[in-house]
């Protein structure tokens, strides 16, 4: 993620007119004749190489002028890092569609971290617009409030209350009505706050066994059925409802009644929040430490943050990345009172301020 | 240019392909509104009427009667200001008006004057129908930056000239100028007519009772007066990888365009698809592109509504639309047919069928021409073209709809199989309650 030499070496300069490539100290292009001049509007570009065929002309549409392949966009692999591996996220768009409809949003407050996670509706018309537009929105809510000294749940709901208005304001018509779904946490020393709606979810992934929980039920048909008692949770798994979202942020919305609930956690261990994406490959919390300790050898909260919502989301792709995938991982390093763990994050004061 | 119409594109498909699948098809719809006739300048035209009057057109002589009233109409519906000329044609092709060289425009005394100069005509003599052609080409020479059409009646084949001939001069005249054509009584060849209109972009239809050659006349005058840009092409681009299968003009008609691709630029190719007034054409395009990987989206055509550039005016890209392939391995999503797509493929299907029934039946092979025909009978229900049914009920008895088991009528009327030949090609837009 730093600017090493590398990724410096990377940036290939290209004529403005033809997109041949241009070296610096050159006044013409060699291929055109373009003069290359920084001070009248014609300086040389930053070449865009096709992912398939490494051309360099992909037009304003996105794709490739040689090969038609249509370019990643910019949301199609996101990954996101507070500083000091306080909390890290990754979204990527999968393997079976064409453009990632889930949003992540993860930011500082001055008593630790809030993180959001959206997942569009499918079945909604510009359902990446609704989860960017809800996910923005709410983390800049809970920070503002977190910092205001607001308490955790009240900031929570003001926060879900305003992005449910944010992707209602998207929708032309209620027959046009953007939607998503919407998880965020608030993580302050000693306890997580949740917030919901829809069927994205927020583990605590404990250091010690036994510990680990999920903190949010689904607002699910499958949910529903075996909270009725209607239907075992193996039954309504199966059945093809079973996904279906009984509640979500969005015009077409009927009252939005997000839950809201409070924690309290005794560190070690890690808070991960995430999109269906990942868990209809890994339900159950002790499955996603497994996975995170198969790889890295180390608890939860042990692993680098960016590390372990890598992981997890590999294991999404691999396992065949039906949906789009996003997860946040916030480590939560024991309490200050107790011994410092013998891990690269022990560093991390457990209540880091950040100033940014 | 504001006298230009305002052109659209629209790609109607289902991109996804399965795994492993190469072929991408979608309907191109270009539609085009104002222009020239909603005020402002009109564009520049040129207009020539070649009217057939060979010895067999006075046969009966009211043939010749009504192709003389049918040309002076057209002359009356011509536009102030249109450049034009008229054409009699025998073994050779002869200006009736102007008396020569170059094309006049269209005032009220021109038009008088061509009113009289065609009263006198007589019929006499064969067909060579490119020279007809030839002359006209000479006389469009002058005009190659405005609408350039032609409007061309014959009444039988043509006997003197060799085919050869014939389609020297059509491969001359191709793209520079638009000819619609008619058949006018049943002694003349629908092929070779169908030949000569293809190749020069225009219409072909018959008009088996002379007394209907006036209205027809005047409705293709105003029509090629509502032009108001000429020389249009569907630009196709493909990836590198990829290559387009075929390109065919689906509505009105069906015509295969694939063999008239110039190519334009890098891995583009221009079709041309003549003048346009306000009307709307739709496309059938197919391009195969080689397989890639689940998940994997690819512009497999980028299609662009081109008007050439010319001396004084640069090349304009008047409209544009993306045709896409994905993969994906959701059967749902992959064996999904486009309704549009199937309807004109069904319908190109149905000219075929007709075609190459009404050939078979000309042959003596009935069983063939039995079959094939009842295949058309249900291809034109399951299209909706009501007026296809009407026709083809004309040549067979339809004995059960459902399985499409039909007979050959006996005693058909000539004008009837000639009528059904001819319009085997028009296709309707979408089936009564749909689209």
């Amino acid at each position: 993620m730093t600017g090493d030499r590398g990724t410096a070496e990377a940036v290939e300069l290209g004529c403005p007119a033809c997109r041949e490539v241009v070296y610096p100290g050159e006044e013409f292009c060699e291929a055109c004749g373009q003069r290359l001049d920084p001070h009248s509007g014609s300086a040389p570009v930053r070449l865009r190489r096709c992912t398939g065929c490494a051309a360099t002309t992909i037009d304003a549409d996105g794709y490739c002028e040689h090969c038609g392949l249509r370019q990643p966009a910019d949301r199609d692999h996101v990954e996101v890092e507070l500083p000091d591996g306080a909390a890290a996220g990754v979204s990527d768009r999968g393997l079976r569609y064409s453009r990632n409809e889930d949003a992540l949003a993860i930011a500082p407050w001055r008593g630790g971290v809030a993180v959001v996670v959206c997942d569009g509706v499918g079945s909604s018309p510009r359902p990446e617009d609704a989860s960017e537009a809800a996910a923005e929105t709410a983390v800049a809510s809970l920070v503002a409030a977190l910092d205001d000294g607001t308490d955790a749940e009240s900031a929570m709901r003001t926060a879900i209350a305003r992005a449910g208005d944010a992707v209602a304001a998207l929708a032309g018509s209620p027959n046009e009505a953007p939607s998503c779904t919407l998880v965020a946490t608030v993580v302050a020393p000693g306890a997580v706050t949740v917030g919901w709606v829809g069927d994205s979810r927020a583990y605590w992934l404990a250091a010690s066994a036994g510990g680990s929980r999920r903190l949010t039920d689904d607002d699910s048909w499958a949910a529903a059925m075996v909270a009725e008692g209607a239907l075992t949770e193996a039954e309504a798994e199966a059945h093809p409802n079973a996904h279906v979202i009984t509640a979500w942020l969005g015009a077409d919305a009927e009252d939005i009644a997000p839950h809201v609930r409070t924690h309290p956690v005794e560190g070690p261990g890690a808070v991960v929040v995430c999109s269906d994406g990942l868990w209809n490959y890994l339900p159950e919390p002790e499955q996603l430490t497994d996975v995170l300790t198969a790889a890295s050898g180390a608890p939860p909260q042990a692993v680098p943050p960016l590390e372990a919502a890598g992981l997890l989301v590999r294991h999404a792709l691999d396992a065949g990345g039906r949906d789009n995938v996003t997860v946040a991982v916030v480590p939560v390093p024991q309490a200050p009172a107790a011994q410092d763990a013998p891990c690269a994050n022990s560093s991390v004061p457990p209540t880091t301020e950040q100033p940014r | 240019m504001s006298d230009q119409p305002q052109f659209t594109v629209k790609v109607d498909q289902n991109k996804y392909l399965p795994v492993g699948g190469r072929e991408v098809h979608a309907i191109v719809s270009v539609e085009s509104s104002g222009g020239a006739r909603a005020g402002g300048a009109a564009a520049e035209a040129a207009e020539v009427i070649i009217i057939d009057t060979s010895g067999s057109m006075s046969y009966p002589d009211s043939k010749l009667q009504a192709a003389i009233e049918a040309a002076q109409v057209a002359v009356d519906t011509l536009r102030d200001g249109v450049h034009f000329a008229v054409i009699a044609g025998s073994n050779d092709a002869k200006l009736v008006y102007p008396g020569g060289p170059p094309l006049v425009r269209a005032d009220a005394a021109t038009r008088r004057k061509a009113r009289v100069a065609l009263a006198r005509l007589q019929a006499g003599g064969g067909t060579a129908i490119g020279s007809w052609l030839r002359l006209a080409d000479e006389l469009f020479d002058a005009h190659q930056d405005g609408i350039r059409h032609a409007i061309l009646l014959t009444d039988g084949m043509n006997q003197h000239e060799t085919p050869d001939q014939l389609d020297a001069v059509l491969q001359r005249c191709s793209g520079r100028f638009v000819c619609d054509c008619r058949g006018v009584g049943t002694n003349w060849e629908v092929a070779e007519l169908r030949k000569i209109a293809s190749a020069l972009l225009g219409s072909v239809d018959i008009v088996a009772d002379p007394a209907d050659l006036v209205a027809d006349f005047q409705a293709m005058t105003e029509a090629a007066m509502g032009k108001a840009v000429a020389d249009v092409m569907l630009r196709v681009w493909t990836p590198k990888t990829a290559a387009v299968k075929f390109v065919k003009q689906v509505m009105p008609s069906v015509e295969d365009l694939t063999g008239r691709r110039v190519e334009a630029a890098p891995q583009a190719g221009d079709y041309p698809i003549g003048a346009w007034g306000a009307e709307s054409r739709d496309y059938h395009v197919c391009v195969e592109v080689p397989p890639a990987a689940v998940g994997t989206e690819l512009r497999a055509a980028w299609i662009k509504l081109v008007l050439p550039g010319t001396a004084d005016r640069a090349e304009q890209v008047l409209a544009t639309g993306n045709v896409l392939a994905q993969w994906t391995d959701d059967e749902a999503q992959s064996t999904k047919i486009n309704p549009r797509v199937a309807h004109y493929t069904g319908q190109a299907e149905l000219a075929q069928a007709i075609q190459e029934g009404l050939a078979a039946r000309e042959a003596g092979d009935l069983d063939t021409a039995t079959a094939r025909l009842a295949r058309a009978v249900r291809l034109a229900d399951e299209a909706g073209n009501d007026a296809i049914t009407s026709m083809l009920r004309k040549v067979v008895d339809v004995v059960d709809p459902a399985t499409g088991t039909v007979r050959l009528r006996k005693n058909v009327d000539k004008a009837d199989v000639m009528s059904l030949d001819t319009r085997s090609t028009k296709t309707v837009r979408t089936r009564r309650g749909e689209g």
